[in-house]
């Protein structure tokens, strides 16, 4: 479909963060993705790219669709996957990250995913181990596969992504998916905005290539792409925001706020959705609504990831 | 809430007044016309002939400026309306010539919520006499920890938002506050004393309290506060008002703030600026204030402050205690005092003492509260509420508690005498008090 395509493809060991990918590695995953999404779309799934290696999945944070979408992916794609459940793990003895790295290295996986709840702490395991690592999301640093379903959500929707005004709502601060969004959508070219109370942008939002707003109606104004994020409970009791009632009230998407966006705008959101908190749940339902979409992106991206990667594991 | 719901019966028509507007610093002969509760119309044309089928009050050349905007009043309604309610507090505004009373969120239950905004609302719209604004709690409670419902509460009709008597000590909260009320472009008055600097101590540290034996508060229980303060301003951007300084270097920091063009105003109450801590004298608890009184230096700097425009604004700092926790050793009494109907009459002190114009000392209590909360009187203007007072800058009086319409008595100007009474307040084109001579009003 694209040039890029044909010149440029994903040739990374790791895949840990959106920050350096550039537009041709981004198109090559999403032109594997289009395919994975048509063979996830037939009878038999199975196919045999990574039969004989082995994935495994350690969540630190629990995690209940990235942690299925990737065991999913890699079990389509033949691989043997491995849930690594962090409660009845060695971590809550005691052992350090660096120690549980060394001992799943000793076990030979080819690769491993993994998400935990400090930023940088996927970095600091991928340098400790001999296989592949893909960040499952680190702290409110990155979640790259999260980025690269939404390109590929808005890609199919709207054919495009350049030159898109894409608005990213919620609680910015804290998160990775808007971070990573943020990298993605501004290396295909999209406009990114992000709307929260000042409480929740972090500062220099900007110099990450992202336009600020703190009024919802404004930021909502002509958009494409009206992304809700999730505001986690314990923030949302006055310290950050005073409840979830005023929350709703200037940062929930309703009928009113989204009839600013464009007619045509697709809502999305990264899941798991506090309906009437920061969507409301009519909307979350709305005939625009890609959400669920979202999830099918989900599988497809991850098992392109695993595949451009089985490519480069030795011995391929 | 404004008073506007009954419009006034005639319009009204006054002659031969000394027109004192501090908004654009005109002091001048002159008439003025109030119709349907707004100035309809005002000037020198208007200094001998009124037009026909209207009301006249002769003024008898007496000043006729804006009513008066009071933006720190405690009440104690709801919950403890045996020190006051927004009725009393109302009619004690008029007679001091205080048109718009801003009413603190110090009360039980704190005013934290919406709800809790339209009852204020509501209860000044069916009992007071003059304009009442609520001021709401920014956090819940008054305790200092979770930011209360901002937005909601000021499309309620909160003016602003405060943290009451208590300074916010921690930091992450105040900066939050600041921060997110900045969306909303929402004042944050805040009482500028570290508790844990203030805690135990019942006036200003020195001598007077090393004489009299009680433990002291330093000036730097203020400014360490204040100074906190400006800098979550610079970080944040938000706007914010200190309510009630009383030291010279809390000035200081003011003036560096407002050099640097950050969004800081200040207020200072008439108490600190009429009064010393040698006035508490022989332990009179109606002089135990919160902030304390401070040394004479403090006073005239604080007069100064307001002539030079550094302080924004005055305030009565109004606060009923009744005689119960007031009747008590010193250390052991409660803070604060009545000031709502000797407000004028005391700031006039610094007037006849030559220490400030009357047009500075005005300004600080009508145009530039007016401006700070975003109301439209304050001002004599053609279209502006008809909130005007007519005042006697000489007549002398003597402050008589038993004569107070305030429902509690802690005066610290009881058996002062004053020079200078309002005549006549209006509200809204209605009139809400008249002056009578003592005891026949």
């Amino acid at each position: 479909m694209t040039s890029s395509f044909v010149n440029a493809s994903f040739t990374r060991r790791h895949l840990l963060t959106c920050e350096e990918l550039k537009a041709g590695e981004i198109n090559a995953l999403l032109e594997l993705a289009d395919k994975a999404v048509e063979s996830n779309r037939q009878v038999i799934k199975k196919r045999d790219i990574l039969r004989g290696r082995t994935l495994i999945n350690l969540f630190f944070e629990a995690s209940t669709r990235t942690q299925s979408s990737f065991e999913l992916a890699g079990k389509r794609l033949g691989a043997d996957v491995m849930n690594m459940n962090v409660s009845n793990s060695s971590v809550s003895k005691g052992e350090t990250l660096i120690d549980t790295a060394m001992t799943l290295n000793a076990m030979r996986p080819d690769i491993l995913v993994v998400r935990h709840h400090a930023a940088g702490a996927v970095e600091l395991l991928a340098q400790k181990v001999d296989c592949s690592v893909i960040n499952a999301g680190d702290g409110a640093h990155q979640h790259p596969t999260q980025a690269l379903l939404d390109a590929l959500t808005i890609r199919r929707a709207k054919g495009r992504i350049a030159g898109l005004t894409v608005a990213i709502c919620g609680d910015i601060m804290h998160s990775r998916v808007a971070r990573s969004n943020i990298n993605v959508l501004n290396t295909l070219g999209a406009r990114v905005r992000v709307v929260a109370p000042s409480t929740l942008l972090p500062p220099q939002a900007e110099r990450l290539g992202a336009e600020p707003y703190t009024d919802m109606m404004k930021g909502l104004e002509g958009a494409d792409i009206v992304m809700m994020l999730r505001l986690q409970k314990e923030r949302m009791q006055g310290s950050f925001v005073p409840s979830t009632r005023e929350y709703f009230h200037f940062f929930g998407l309703d009928h009113e706020k989204l009839a600013r966006a464009k007619p045509d705008a697709l809502i999305m959101h990264p899941g798991p959705m506090n309906r009437g908190v920061e969507i409301a749940s009519t909307i979350a339902d709305h005939s625009r609504s890609v959400i669920r979409d979202q999830v099918e992106m989900g599988v497809a991206v991850r098992m392109a990831v695993l595949e451009a990667m089985a490519r480069l594991l030795p011995n391929h | 809430m404004r008073k506007n719901e009954n419009p006034p019966a005639e319009a009204t028509a006054f002659l031969n007044a000394r027109l004192v507007d501090p908004a654009s610093g005109k002091d001048e002969p002159g008439g003025l016309l109030v119709k349907d509760g707004v100035i309809a119309d005002l000037g020198g044309h208007l200094r001998r002939n009124a037009p026909e089928q209207v009301r006249v009050v002769d003024c008898k050349g007496h000043v006729l400026c804006p009513g008066l905007i009071d933006m720190q009043v405690f009440t104690g309604e709801p919950g403890q309306e045996h020190r006051e309610t927004l009725k009393t507090a109302s009619h004690a505004a008029a007679a001091g010539g205080v048109t718009t009373i801003v009413v603190m969120p110090d009360t039980e239950p704190v005013i934290d919520q919406v709800a809790l905004v339209d009852f204020i609302q509501r209860r000044s719209r069916d009992n007071a006499v003059v304009n009442v604004h609520a001021m709401a709690a920014m956090t819940r409670g008054l305790k200092g920890q979770e930011m209360t419902e901002i937005g909601l509460l000021q499309r309620a009709g909160a003016i602003a938002f405060t943290n009451g008597k208590a300074s916010v000590a921690n930091t992450r909260v105040m900066r939050n506050v600041l921060l997110y009320a900045k969306d909303f472009g929402a004042l944050i008055c805040h009482h500028t004393e570290d508790p844990y600097l203030t805690e135990g101590a019942v006036m200003n540290a020195g001598e007077v309290a090393t004489r009299l034996g009680l433990p002291g508060v330093p000036t730097a229980a203020e400014t360490v506060m204040l100074e906190r303060d400006v800098r979550l301003v610079e970080l944040t951007g938000g706007r914010y008002h200190a309510t009630t300084l009383s030291c010279s270097e809390s000035l200081a920091v003011i003036r560096a703030a407002k050099a640097r063009k950050l969004p800081v105003t200040c207020g200072v109450s008439v108490n600190h600026l009429t009064l010393n801590e040698n006035d508490i004298g022989s332990y009179r608890t109606f002089l135990r204030l919160r902030p304390p009184l401070r040394a004479e230096d403090d006073r005239t700097a604080m007069v100064r402050g307001l002539a030079s425009g550094d302080i924004d604004v005055i305030v009565s700092s109004h606060d009923p205690q009744d005689a119960d926790v007031k009747r008590h050793p010193f250390a052991e009494a409660a803070d604060g005092a009545i000031g709502l109907e000797t407000l004028l009459a005391a700031a006039l002190r610094l007037v006849h003492s030559g220490e400030i114009g009357l047009l500075p000392l005005l300004k600080a209590m009508t145009i530039n509260p007016a401006r700070l909360l975003g109301l439209p009187s304050g001002r004599l203007e053609k279209g502006a509420p008809a909130d005007l007072i007519l005042v006697d800058l000489g007549l002398p009086w003597v402050v008589d508690k038993a004569l107070l319409r305030a429902r509690s008595k802690n005066s610290p100007f009881d058996e002062s005498k004053m020079q200078g009474r309002v005549l006549t307040t209006m509200v809204a084109g209605n009139t809400v008090y008249q002056y009578a001579p003592a005891g026949r009003e």
